[in-house]
């Protein structure tokens, strides 16, 4: 079997029925998981619906209240938006590591979330910021957070002729950053062994006020592990609650042992990794001030 | 089993020139430029984004030639590195990787030219460190990339008009 | 010593005459040439690591519309024990056609067991999976160690090495010399030093895939393009391999896209050629990347036990040194080596160096870059390193104290002749980097390393056009810069500018006789070939003018790119362009069986940091040094050590051939065979050493090989120095390194 049919709609409409019952087709936004899977043999649609010719998954839009990235938008574009990287450095650094120069200028959010792979940059980062899934599909529209898009490796929520349109992030608060981490044993073009993705808010004595924790590639599916946030909450991220939040994720993370590394590391390795995202976070706040 | 050949016609600017093409639904930009056009300095390593032997720009972005579909194209502008050089006269980046012997067996140089030459446009200005994080994704086992990243520099100086 | 103590072109760096085409994509690899009316092949290679194949049936595949030819290991020719090829390509004829495609029986994982052509790659494909082949699966081992067990599963039921004459075991080579009474020595020294270590498998990592095109005529003529390392070999081993005359093969080289030793065998051209010659077309083959990390080259993993003994005074007295070597399916002897030169850069009079291979169910090694040595290195440059710290001496300083020099024999007994191994430490020593202080975290490791490199044959031919430009033909493809060394070379000896030689790499037909691009010899061999031509030419041109001015041609003198006597001179565009009418046509060739090669030294100097929380990693400072003799090209010289050095960053960090209980590759693929991307880096700092080597007409030594030697030793010490803990078994990735840093 080989793809039969490229399809190029113009609107969400027109994508809807371009991709028809769904069982043979692909939705196609950076191409970078899918082109690699149908060279590879681990996935063989017959149809692939490109995304990128509909204004509304490419936008990059920031109000007051949100900050919504389509779900084909490239990486690339993200990174390069006036206002993103600022607001949002952590989802920017998670977004630059999605492979190389090349990789991140086709490569989307909306993609490596759909990909769902365990190690996927983007997710933990995109759950560390609240952010939650705008869909599409024969029966209309719904919303998820990030952390239920998931539900297993290399699957998704989306049932057959859904379509992820959008990623909506709260907009940061003042006193608000993020931070991404993870770690491979490249500089670059690697898998994250693990990763982490934090998002506080500080007040003006430096109390943490809210703080959201989320580890990639030590379980099935990235984690929103709830109870290293609130270990901050309250605290001004003085070792002892850094060591709970630490403790928090270590206790969350259920890896396994594979090529890119033995659980046990990955398990040391988050905590690190969760530690050091929190201060950078906490710097980047400060730094604000 | 005689199946139907099914073929898209596409049309895109390659280095310049209005080209039309045919393809197969599922066929890559860098099969096609490499087989259909005959643009053999595109270079194919893995075929899976790892090696950035493809690179290429596509309406002037980056891109790996092996991840992007060639119907994707359609009134798109394609650069290769057929189409770096202007006439005559070599990018300085191609005339820098000469001088400094940035270069050993040669398969990966047209992507780093491509990619280099994208970075100096993204960023004229670039640090060592910021060179060596873009050409990331070009892989080369000969050189220890030391000599790529001095004639990258290099003409970086050349294009801002300092002396080297 | 020799006739050119001064140099006019040679070690200048102008712009290699191959560079404008690799700038602008028009240089012409394996995979860009296109022959009309070529159909497509493809392999079918086997799921299972070790198997007996009991049936292949590709009637299904054959009936398929736009499928011309099917072939199996049947098609090819029934090995002997007759030897292939040279140097470090050499190999039996019974290990050799099996690698290429099976006849009756797996032994490793994705070894071709048939293969297809037809109208279009993804039909070829297709029908590849068409083809229905049915296996008895038999257990796979791929640990040496288990290999050697009593009860592991034998490779080979027809072999019986030296020791082990009664009964089939998968030790396929094992090799000890002995020089002294190492025994008896050890007794008398004041520390001995006694540990293993241990380097993983892994691949010369090319870019490029193998590929090729073949067209067979109805008479058998063949016509054979594809990326190697030497044309001659392959046309040996398509002929040994197909059974067609060598004589009727013309083999042209591509240019060729890395290689590193990996292509100086064949593993599809023989394939394609069979697949031709059924179809009456011509067949185009371009591996997978996958297919080339699961079925090419691959260097072996070793394990090495060192046992050293010194005086309290820091003399090298006792050496026993045993390199356990894995040689995948087949033998690629790569136990050899180790024992030859493990003890090389040391001075000794009591030693014992043993090699041995074993098979596993993995593919076939191959030569990757001083095969076997950086392995043996590792384990012998660490004890030094450790031996020297028990000592309390500086590490340059016990090896300056002990390292060999001219006169002192190697384990083959045979004596050096001018070295620069001293020279070079001394430079370490000094270096700037060396003194320089560390910072808190970083540590320092140095080491050093030697390769025997190589002669071998090799030929040269020059044509003179009217206008004093000279085309240089050799048999050795350009993996490095070559051609840019010969044009220099010829220059100098005829005192023409530069940019008036324009060298070629010539097919099989157009040449004579040229080994392979490998053993560190093309510049040394190949260019003592042009070197010789060209001195044929300025011999003739004297000869030329000394009739014209009827003198006698010996008091002809040839100099500044002209030939003088007393008050007469004509120059070389002169004599060329009047060819015609005093002699005829300049053509020169030369053809040699060098025996002038030199060892190559090295010393690299290492700084590393290792991240205490994670593990990971991070090469802060490295400088290499090393004794090339004459640079004829330097730029090209430090290209070969900066490349050396990060393949050997590579190797000690994060390359490794991961295999699952089956056999089958874990890490197929650039994204989790982790070879180093620019950022990984900082500069590779050089220094050229030039010792001439005393049997070279410009004193060259080969450069190529010894650069990957030192570097894991090196970057192994400086993650001690970083950490304080001796890591022994490489790589040395964040995971190993972290579980001896915390209790995980």
């Amino acid at each position: 079997m080989a793809v039969q049919e490229f399809l190029s709609p113009k609107s969400l409409s027109e994508a809807q029925a371009a991709f028809g019952e769904g069982a043979a087709s692909s939705w196609l936004a950076g191409g970078t998981d899918l082109l690699v899977g149908i060279r590879l043999g681990a996935r063989d649609p017959s149809r692939v619906v490109d995304l990128k010719q509909i204004p509304e998954l490419t936008a990059i839009e920031i109000d007051d209240a949100s900050v919504r990235i389509g779900a084909a938008a490239s990486a690339f574009d993200v990174l390069h938006n006036s206002d993103v990287p600022s607001l949002l450095p952590g989802l920017a650094e998670a977004l630059n590591l999605i492979g190389s120069t090349q990789i991140t200028g086709r490569c989307s959010a909306g993609g490596n979330l759909c990909n769902a792979s365990p190690a996927a940059d983007s997710i933990p980062a995109l759950i560390a910021n609240g952010a939650q899934c705008r869909i599409l599909g024969p029966e209309g529209e719904r919303v998820l957070p990030v952390e239920n898009f998931v539900v297993g490796p290399n699957q998704n929520a989306l049932a057959p002729g859904e379509l992820l349109v959008e990623l909506i992030l709260p907009k940061p608060v003042p006193g608000t950053s993020d931070a991404y981490l993870r770690l491979t044993p490249r500089t670059e073009m690697d898998i994250a062994v693990a990763g982490a993705g934090v998002s506080i808010t500080l007040d003006s004595s430096g109390t943490c006020t809210a703080a959201r924790v989320a580890i990639g590639a030590v379980a099935p599916t990235a984690l929103l592990v709830e109870p290293a946030g609130e270990a901050l909450v309250g605290s001004p991220l003085d070792q002892a609650a850094m060591d709970a939040a630490v403790a928090a994720v270590r206790a969350a993370a259920k890896p396994i042992s594979d090529k890119r590394g033995p659980a046990q590391y990955r398990t040391h390795v988050v905590g690190i990794l969760v530690s050091r995202a929190i201060a950078n976070a906490q710097a980047r706040i400060e730094e604000a001030r | 089993m005689n199946k139907p050949l099914n073929k898209m016609a596409v049309q895109a600017t390659i280095n310049g020139e209005r080209t039309a093409f045919l393809c197969s639904p599922g066929q890559v930009l860098a099969d096609v430029l490499r087989d259909e056009l005959e643009l053999i300095g595109t270079k194919i390593g893995c075929n899976t984004g790892d090696c950035g032997a493809c690179s290429v720009l596509v309406d002037n972005r980056l891109v790996c030639a092996c991840l992007v579909l060639a119907a994707e194209v359609e009134g798109k502008s394609v650069q290769t590195v057929e189409g770096i050089a202007n006439g005559g006269e070599l990018h300085p980046v191609q005339q820098k990787l000469l001088e400094h012997g940035g270069l050993q067996c040669g398969i990966c140089t047209p992507g780093v030219v491509v990619a280099a030459k994208a970075l100096l446009e993204h960023n004229p200005d670039p640090t060592e460190e910021q060179a060596r994080y873009w050409l990331a994704g070009n892989l080369c086992r000969c050189t220890g990339y030391d000599k790529i990243i001095r004639a990258v520099l290099d003409a970086a100086k050349t294009m801002r008009g300092e002396a080297a | 010593m020799n006739a050119y103590q001064e140099f006019k072109t040679i070690g200048s760096r102008p712009v290699r005459p191959d560079g404008l085409d690799k700038v602008t994509g028009r240089a012409r690899y394996g995979a860009d040439l296109n022959m009309q009316g070529q159909l497509y092949g493809h392999v079918v290679r086997s799921p299972h690591a070790h198997a007996i194949i009991e049936s292949i049936d590709c009637s299904k595949a054959l009936a398929m519309e736009g499928v011309l030819a099917v072939m199996t290991g049947d098609d090819l020719v029934k090995p002997g024990d007759e030897m292939l090829g040279s140097g470090e390509g050499a190999m039996a004829l019974k290990d050799f056609v099996p690698m290429v495609m099976s006849q009756g029986k797996v032994l490793f994982h994705s070894q071709a067991v048939a293969a297809i052509a037809a109208t279009s790659p993804e039909l070829a494909a297709e029908a590849a999976r068409a083809v229905e082949v049915t296996y008895e699966v038999l257990p796979a081992v791929t640990d040496v160690h288990k290999a050697l067990a009593a009860d592991a599963p034998i490779l080979h039921h027809d072999r019986f090495p030296d020791d082990y004459p009664e009964e089939p075991t998968n030790l396929a080579t094992h090799i000890s010399l002995t020089v002294g009474n190492p025994d008896a020595a050890f007794e008398g020294a004041d520390v001995i030093v006694e540990q293993t270590y241990s380097v993983p498998m892994c691949h010369q990592g090319y870019i490029e895939p193998h590929a090729c095109v073949a067209r067979v005529d109805i008479t058998g003529r063949t016509d054979l393009w594809c990326c190697t390392q030497g044309h001659f070999a392959v046309r040996h081993f398509t002929s040994a391999a197909t059974g067609i005359d060598l004589g009727k093969i013309k083999v042209t080289p591509s240019e060729i896209g890395g290689g590193f030793g990996g292509k100086t065998t064949v593993y599809i051209e023989p394939l394609a050629v069979v697949l031709a010659q059924k179809a009456g077309r011509p067949v185009k083959m371009v591996m997978d990347r996958g297919d080339v990390f699961r079925a090419t080259g691959a260097a072996p993993g070793a394990e090495t036990r060192v046992k050293l003994g010194a005086t309290r005074d820091g003399k090298l007295v006792a050496v026993d040194v045993d390199c356990l070597m894995d040689s995948g399916a087949y033998n690629g002897a790569p136990a050899a080596f180790p024992a030859y030169m493990a003890t090389a850069c040391y001075k000794f009079t009591d030693a014992r160096s043993t090699g041995r291979s074993v098979y596993t169910n993995k593919p076939k090694i191959h030569a990757y870059r001083a095969p076997s040595i950086p392995q043996v290195t590792l384990g012998f440059e660490l004890a030094i390193t450790e031996l020297a710290a028990e000592l309390g001496i500086d590490p340059i300083e016990f090896r300056l104290m002990n390292a060999v020099e001219e006169g002192d024999a190697n384990m083959m007994g045979a004596p050096y002749k001018r070295i620069g191994l001293r020279e070079c430490l001394e430079v370490a020593r000094n270096h700037e980097h060396y003194k320089s202080p560390l910072s808190e975290g970083v540590g320092r490791g140095v080491a050093m390393g030697y390769w025997i490199n190589a002669g071998m044959q090799s030929s040269a031919t020059l044509n003179v056009s009217s206008d004093g430009h000279v085309a240089v033909l050799t048999g050795s493809p350009d993996i490095g810069g070559s051609r840019a060394s010969m044009a220099l070379m010829a220059a100098e000896v005829l005192g023409i500018p530069f940019d008036h030689v324009h060298p070629e790499v010539a097919p099989t037909d157009s040449v004579g006789h040229t080994d392979v691009t490998g053993g560190s010899r093309t510049t040394l061999a190949t260019g003592e070939a042009v070197i010789r031509a060209a001195e044929n030419c300025v011999a003739e041109l004297c000869r030329r003018a000394a009739a014209e001015w009827g003198v006698e041609a010996g008091v002809v003198a040839w100099s500044q790119g002209a030939a003088h006597y007393g008050e007469h001179s004509l120059t070389f565009h002169e004599l060329a362009s009047r060819a015609g009418n005093m002699g005829g046509p300049l053509t020169f060739s030369s053809s040699l069986n060098s025996t002038s090669a030199a060892p190559g030294f090295a010393v690299h100097i290492c700084d590393a940091e290792v991240d205490k929380e994670t593990g990971r990693t991070t090469i802060v400072r490295y400088t290499a040094i090393q004794d090339a003799g004459k640079a004829i090209h330097p730029d090209y010289v430090e290209g070969q050590m900066q490349g050396g050095a990060v393949q050997g960053i590579g190797w000690a960090l994060n390359e490794e051939y991961l295999y699952n209980a089956d056999g089958v590759l874990q890490n197929p693929g650039f994204l989790d065979y982790r070879i180093p991307v620019a950022s990984d880096l900082p500069y590779i700092d050089t220094v050229i050493v030039e010792v001439p080597n005393p049997l070279h007409p410009f004193g060259v030594k080969g450069v190529g090989e010894v650069p990957i030697v030192p570097p894991m030793p090196a970057i192994a010490e400086a993650v001690c120095q970083s950490t304080g803990v001796r890591f022994r078994d490489l790589p040395l990735n964040p995971p190993k390194i972290m579980a001896e840093l915390v209790d995980l």
